[in-house]
């Protein structure tokens, strides 16, 4: 089942610039969580922040806590890598790795730390396949053709699969259709719907629509701050705040 | 004047007036460029017409499996050096190869420094020091420790020529992949290292090998670095110690030597050389193509 | 506040979807958890083992100049500065000056530059703004294809059918109506600075031709538009909008070509006629320093015999790398740090 994230005062930094001043939130395990806002007011990094890829950047810095089910991310002596193996990440254009086939996409995550059982790991990548609603479509190809070679919607779904593969608690999405058609954009989004019952989502959009399809909660961000976080059917008919309205009601951004 | 008109004024100062001859000057202008052309083309085809038509008369069986016989008698052949230099590129390739490689991963993944830029530009200007003097090092190092030639010196020369070669174009190759990649590789919770070499370099294959094909192509051809360190040897040789012949080298001693016989049979080793050489130049290209295509999507 | 509700329809159960039912048999420890301190060990050790690498390239050039200083102390210390502008060459008496060589290895290079850089760059407008697209790919693959042939061959080639050329040919014409300037006197051996110079300058065109094509496709495009406005012909958009803003970056090919050639062995060792003299006539031998190394070293008798040959190999170290570090400037600057090999044509 999905854990809870809860995160408390998170700042973070790009060299001198912040860009995310003392966020709070609390996301509800199994339940997907969509962060809007305009570019450019830290949806990202805070995603990013999550799962600790934002210090992979040069020049970055992150303070405050983040806790993923009882465990806190940014402890002393907690690795990062460690911590990347329990979340998955999805980003916004495909990455599928180019050379390696369907098969070995979806089985990396699980090869390159040391995972050897090739019975089980047949399994576990058709598995992830039927979950990232991909099986069907290449299933007679798994060797054969390339991770590069498939669709734009189809790759996206190869990466959701490969991210499934190492069984995370929580699904981090970083505007995971924003690349794509509208096709490939509603089977995504069914499969969300469908990952809600195992995993935590997290969703970056700057969709609205979407994140009112998918997401039971949203979190408005602006200029690097939470501005408003409550149950999505809230944020959209009755938001609180001024600056959430205006966004929503397309004022700007 | 300082007004308005003098930025057109100026223009037309640069560019003649006098329509006909401008016209003429831009006919002259092709023909001599096309001229150009011809002429630098004519050596190169030049050569290889003459490489042709001299060294396959003397390529025969007993060429290639037969070793140099004495002054004055006629027949024998390289093969001794054929597979002397084969032998000393392999120590080249050994010792020069994966330092290279690693230098590039150093320089593509970890080297945006200023440690970094240091290797860069020493990486460049090594490229441009002259094989002979590369020789005189080698010689320095092994061949008067050992106090005797080798092919072991002249694989040190080689592989000393070819690190900063290996290294800028695995460089090179590893940075045309995508930052994406190794985003998604570490968004999987895979460490550093195996992302390096599990997916990048991975991803970056056939053009690291391409990169390693152009040096070894390179030092293949190099006569001066051996001149004094593997020497050269009438005979058999596979005693990495012992002083070898080599390809290039035969050639060298065979060309300036007074004897039609040995004339003839340079013509043959230069043929096979460049025979040698040029295949792999045209399946690097290849290979280049199609790996550009598959690795950097 | 307002009601300005956004009526968005909500994702509810798919019949279809549903189907495909989740069958995750959870199995947290699928993978084996490392320890933090495995983890951290094994990034550090291989970038430790990477930048090895790397200072092993910095370790290279330190120690060519610990071995060439070491081994040239000998010499160094016998002749003093009086190394380089003494002429007499006499191993015998233990006698070494290095002017001759020198003179050589300048003569033939610039010589060489004479004639390459003209047909260089010929050949590069022509591939660049004159060549129909189909050409293109063959002919700058022939021109490459000049750069891959060993130094070796081309001395071979040198000596059979270059210099005969010369001596049959072209030397007497240039002794007979350019003798009286002292360049073109002397007997035409065909062996010579002049054939030094010209199959050095068939070395180095593929160098400075491909350099100064790629400065010149980095011209931006708006460059030539605009004096093609101005109602240029092609040859003066050329000169105007491209060389001349290519300026710097073709230098920089020739002096990189400069390099090239003040280093080039074998093939002039073969057709330069090896006499440690200086003479005014360009038909005349010569001797130029890496030929001397070549020909000499394995058979130097003395210590001081080889100590000096290397102290030649130091010289020609450091013009080379002064040489090449300059050429390096001027092209990184135009071309902006691509490396040099990123032929994408």
């Amino acid at each position: 089942m999905g854990v809870g994230i809860e995160v408390q005062q998170l700042n973070a930094w790009f060299g001198k610039n912040q860009a995310l001043h003392d966020v709070s939130m609390k996301v509800t395990p199994n339940q997907a969580t969509a962060v809007i806002g305009p570019s450019g007011c830290g949806k990202s990094t805070f995603v990013r922040c999550l799962n600790r890829m934002h210090e992979t950047l040069p020049e970055t810095r992150v303070e405050g806590k983040v806790k993923i089910g009882d465990q806190e991310i940014y402890g002393t002596g907690t690795s990062a890598v460690q911590i990347r193996r329990r979340i998955g990440m999805v980003f916004q254009k495909p990455n599928p790795f180019p050379t390696m086939s369907i098969y070995d996409n979806v089985a990396a995550g699980l090869k390159l730390n040391g995972f050897r059982d090739r019975q089980k790991l047949n399994e576990i990548v058709e598995r992830s396949l039927r979950h990232a609603a991909l099986w069907d479509e290449v299933k007679d190809d798994l060797k054969k053709k390339s991770g590069a070679s498939l669709s734009g919607g189809q790759q996206q779904r190869l990466c959701i699969a490969r991210a499934l593969a190492v069984e995370p608690q929580v699904m981090l999405m970083d505007e995971p259709a924003s690349a794509l058609d509208p096709i490939s954009t509603g089977k995504i989004e069914e499969l969300i719907f469908q990952l809600k019952e195992h995993y935590t989502i997290v969703i970056v959009t700057h969709n609205m629509q979407q994140a009112a399809r998918v997401a039971e909660y949203t979190g408005f961000f602006l200029l690097g701050k939470l501005i408003e976080f409550d149950k999505t059917e809230k944020i959209f008919t009755t938001p609180s705040d001024k600056r959430t309205e205006d966004y929503i009601t397309g004022r700007f951004g | 004047m300082r007004n308005k008109g003098t930025a057109l004024h100026s223009a037309e100062m640069m560019i003649p007036r006098v329509g006909g001859f401008r016209r003429v000057k831009d006919h002259l202008a092709t023909f001599l460029a096309v001229g150009a052309v011809i002429l630098v083309l004519t050596p190169l085809v030049a050569i290889f017409v003459y490489l042709l038509y001299k060294g396959v008369g003397s390529l025969n069986w007993a060429f290639l499996t037969q070793t140099p016989k004495p002054v004055g008698e006629a027949g024998g052949g390289m093969a001794n050096a054929i597979v002397g230099s084969t032998l000393i590129l392999l120590i080249a390739s050994a010792m020069g190869v994966p330092v290279g490689i690693g230098a590039g991963i150093y320089l593509a993944e970890y080297g945006q420094g200023r440690f970094g830029k240091a290797i860069r530009f020493t990486a460049d200007v090594l490229n441009g020091v002259p094989s002979i003097v590369i020789g005189i090092v080698a010689y320095s190092i092994v061949v008067l420790r050992q106090k005797h030639f080798s092919a072991l010196a002249g694989g040190v020369a080689l592989a000393i020529m070819m690190v900063p070669t290996i290294a800028r174009t695995t460089e090179e190759m590893l940075l045309l992949v995508p930052q994406s990649v190794r985003e998604a590789a570490q968004g999987l919770g895979i460490s550093r290292w195996r992302t390096t070499i599990s997916i990048t370099l991975r991803t970056a294959t056939s053009g690291i090998i391409t990169g390693v094909m152009l040096a070894f192509a390179r030092v293949a051809g190099e006569t001066a670095p051996l001149l004094f360190t593997a020497f050269g040897n009438q005979f058999w040789n596979f005693n990495l110690n012992q002083p070898t012949a080599a390809l290039p080298l035969q050639i060298f001693v065979y060309a300036i030597s007074p004897f039609d016989e040995w004339h003839r049979q340079a013509w043959a080793g230069a043929l096979i050389l460049i025979i040698l050489i040029v295949s792999s130049v045209a399946a690097l290209r290849v290979v280049s193509s199609r790996g550009m295509m598959k690795g950097a999507s | 506040m307002e009601n300005r509700s956004l009526q968005i329809p909500r994702l509810g159960p798919n019949k279809e979807v549903s189907e495909r039912r989740l069958s995750i048999v959870r199995n947290p420890s699928v993978i084996q958890p490392m320890s933090d301190a495995r983890i951290r060990l094994a990034d550090n050790a291989f970038q430790g083992a990477m930048l090895a690498c790397g200072a092993a390239i910095i370790g290279l050039l330190v120690l060519i100049v610990y071995e060439l200083v070491s081994s040239s102390g000998l010499a160094l210390h016998a002749f003093g500065w009086k190394f380089f502008v003494t002429q007499d060459w006499d191993p015998v008496n233990d006698q070494f000056g290095a002017l001759p060589f020198i003179y050589g290895t300048i003569v033939s290079s610039v010589l060489a530059l004479a004639i390459a850089v003209p047909l260089s760059v010929g050949v590069a407008v022509f591939l660049t703004e004159m060549c129909p697209r189909s050409l293109r790919a063959i002919i700058s693959f022939l021109v490459e294809l000049l750069a891959a042939i060993p130094s070796v061959i081309y001395g071979l080639w040198a000596i059979f059918i270059l210099v005969p050329i010369l001596r049959v040919y072209v030397e007497p014409f240039l002794g007979r109506y350019f003798g009286w300037t002292s360049l073109f006197s002397g007997p035409p051996f065909g062996i010579g600075m002049l054939a030094a110079g010209v199959i050095l300058a068939i070395m180095i065109i593929p160098i400075i031709a491909s350099i100064t094509r790629e400065v010149m496709i980095a011209v931006p495009r708006q460059q030539r538009e605009a004096v093609l406005a101005l109602g240029a012909t092609r040859w003066e958009m050329i000169r105007v909008g491209v060389l001349r803003n290519a300026r710097a970056g073709i230098l920089g090919g020739i002096i990189l070509g400069l390099g090239r050639a003040l280093g080039e062995t074998m093939a002039v060792t073969m057709v330069i006629g090896n006499r440690p003299e200086i003479a005014k006539s360009l038909l005349a031998p010569g001797y130029t320093m890496a030929s001397v190394i070549a020909n000499e070293f394995s058979e130097a008798t003395g210590n001081l015999y080889l100590s000096a040959l290397v102290e030649i190999g130091l010289a020609l170290f450091f013009v080379t790398i002064i040489v090449n570090a300059i050429a390096q400037i001027l092209v990184w600057r135009i071309t902006r740090g691509i490396p040099a090999r990123s032929h994408a044509q």
